[in-house]
């Protein structure tokens, strides 16, 4: 193990350790933890100029205040409704296409592996306009299925290149032993491949639901009123609204980042894993 | 994998055979043709229409490759390529630091797991929310960062509000998440380090900077691999930062490709889809080059199994 456990150094320096941790960990999150002490934070307070001092009170009316002055559950539930039907989408997507470039020798198998993957890194701006034009003329501009359409499309690169190393790492023998018994190829699929891609899919959703739920370039570009946009474009605009009510901004960044962090600590292992995949040789 | 059924002398029914022939490419179908539509076709398309000028509505006009020209003569051009580099120079921080805090927690204490996933929090926050955060924690008059160089400095520094200083503000906010992202790799990385491996350098006497120069960080190559790649495309990618942070200001000196070309092509400021289109293929042009190493390391890797 690297570095030398630290049960083998002297006392001192385990004493040290005890104590630089939680140390270290305070100012990594002080941004935060200042964010979150501010959104519980009274207005009045802010107007006195105390925004580091002890609250004179704790007032969760901030939150409430959120919902009530605001369209903020509109934004949230538009997040949803756009982040759900994406990870489906994109999941269910990439397992036919994973399968396909994981179990099958064909031409261009390793050509077409290649695209999705290079295209998953592609910057957005290369596709704003055209793809912006393409949903208008769909007349999906400023609705969640054009906003949900286009992510589940561009998220199939991620999930194909992470499908597909998955399934080509299963026993091959599995699907050829399949294959004797004369089981069809679909057949395969769904009753072999699938049940056995199950961590896969549970990384990947988080995964994710995590990307969608954060995504703001998208959603200022294909959605634009409080009826369509995700809280991360509503967010922002509640910002401009609220010049100067830092409390507000704060409890409405902390609601913000809550489902990505719940989702986060529910599934902590998959996620990790679905983003270090191919890290650990 | 392919014939199954040679060996036995059996012929596969003809039916199957052709199935199997088929099967690949109605698995793919669904997904390549959404990856096609939104994704492979818009590129194609955006790299036409860097030829035209055009405001979206009315007809394109064919000027050839003069938005090309004019992005030459472009000041505004040069100051997003020249925040691009910075921002890629500086983003390679999170890699070393990353490296650094992963060193730190690999150690088998009390609750070092909740340790672990606290420090990985800024990666699972939105940037919206990233940038609000330091947005607040800069502010002038009382930011939390503001207060710090007033008590250093006696005047405080509005580190948003200067030309030379906002593209750095906004990159450190960048940073945060980004180094928890590599810590994270490198947490995975150190959990596969061969044990016996370092033990065996102990016995030698390797310790310290030392043994993880010489023994660590070569079985962390993979780890290191993923880095630079995820890090490099987060740096080019910045834009929601710089969107929420300072709308590319002030005086657009925090503009990088990405957001000057939605500024271009989408914002109040202007309709020129040509011209945005050609900062775009620009950008994508730049991107490619890691991208392209990125596939060729796939490749070999592929060959290699």
């Amino acid at each position: 193990m690297f570095p030398k456990p630290i049960q083998s150094m002297s006392p001192a320096a385990r004493l040290t350790y005890q104590v630089a941790l939680p140390v270290m960990l305070v100012v990594w999150l002080l941004p935060l933890l200042g964010v979150a002490v501010t959104s519980i934070r009274p207005s009045s307070d802010l107007a006195q100029g105390n925004y580091f001092g002890i609250p004179s009170y704790l007032a969760f009316s901030n939150y409430l205040d959120v919902f009530k002055n605001s369209p903020f559950a509109s934004y949230m539930l538009n997040s949803f409704k756009v982040t759900i039907p994406t990870v489906i989408g994109a999941v269910a997507l990439s397992c036919l296409t994973g399968f396909a470039l994981a179990v099958y020798k064909f031409k261009g198998n390793l050509l077409i592996f290649f695209i999705f993957v290079a295209g998953n890194f592609v910057p957005f701006q290369i596709l704003m306009v055209p793809v912006r034009d393409l949903t208008v003329k769909m007349g999906l501009y400023d609705t969640i299925t054009g906003l949900a359409l286009f992510h589940v499309a561009f998220q199939t690169g991620f999930c194909t290149l992470f499908m597909r190393n998955f399934i080509k790492a299963l026993p091959k023998e599995l699907i050829e032993a399949a294959r004797v018994e004369g089981v069809g190829e679909w057949q395969i699929f769904w009753h072999i491949v699938l049940p056995l891609v199950r961590p896969a899919i549970a990384a990947l959703s988080v995964l994710i639901f995590t990307f969608i739920w954060n995504d703001y370039f998208w959603a200022t570009v294909l959605t634009t009123g409080a009826d369509t946009q995700p809280i991360t474009a509503g967010l922002q605009s509640l910002n401009g609204q609220w010049v100067a009510a830092w409390q507000l901004v704060s409890a409405g960044s902390i609601l913000a980042a809550l489902p990505p962090v719940a989702m986060f600590f529910l599934m902590q292992k998959h996620f990790i894993a679905g983003l270090t995949l191919g890290a650990v040789k | 994998m392919s014939e199954p059924r040679a060996e036995t002398g059996i012929p596969a029914p003809r039916r199957r055979r052709l199935n199997r022939k088929l099967a690949p490419w109605l698995f793919l179908a669904p997904g390549a043709l959404m990856f096609l539509i939104y994704v492979l076709i818009p590129i194609g398309e955006s790299m036409w229409i860097s030829f035209f000028q055009w405001d979206g509505l009315s007809a394109k006009h064919w000027i050839g490759i003069e938005n090309y020209l004019e992005l030459l003569d472009d000041d505004a051009f040069y100051t997003s390529l020249k925040n691009n580099l910075i921002w890629l120079v500086l983003y390679m921080l999170a890699i070393p630091f990353g490296l650094f805090i992963a060193l730190f927690l690999n150690q088998t204490v009390r609750g070092i797991r909740i340790y672990k996933s606290l420090f990985f929090f800024p990666f699972v926050i939105s940037q919206v929310v990233v940038g609000l955060i330091f947005s607040w924690f800069y502010a002038p008059g009382f930011g939390l960062f503001f207060e710090l160089t007033k008590w250093l400095d006696g005047t405080g520094i509005a580190i948003l509000a200067n030309p030379n200083t906002v593209t750095y503000g906004i990159i450190a906010a960048g940073l945060w998440p980004q180094i928890a992202y590599c810590m994270i790799l490198y947490l995975t990385g150190l959990n596969a380090v061969a044990p016996d491996q370092i033990e065996a350098a102990r016995l030698d006497g390797a310790k310290g900077i030392k043994m993880l120069w010489y023994v660590v960080l070569p079985q962390l190559r993979p780890a290191t691999f993923i880095a630079v790649v995820v890090t490099v495309i987060g740096a080019l990618r910045s834009f929601d930062l710089v969107s929420i942070m300072t709308d590319g200001g002030p005086f657009g000196s925090s503009r990088v490709l990405s957001y000057y070309m939605y500024e271009q092509a989408l914002s109040e400021y202007g309709y020129r889809m040509g011209y945005g289109a050609a900062i775009a293929v620009v950008l994508f042009a730049i991107m490619m080059i890691f991208i392209s190493g990125f596939i060729w390391k796939m490749w070999r890797d592929e060959r290699g199994l």
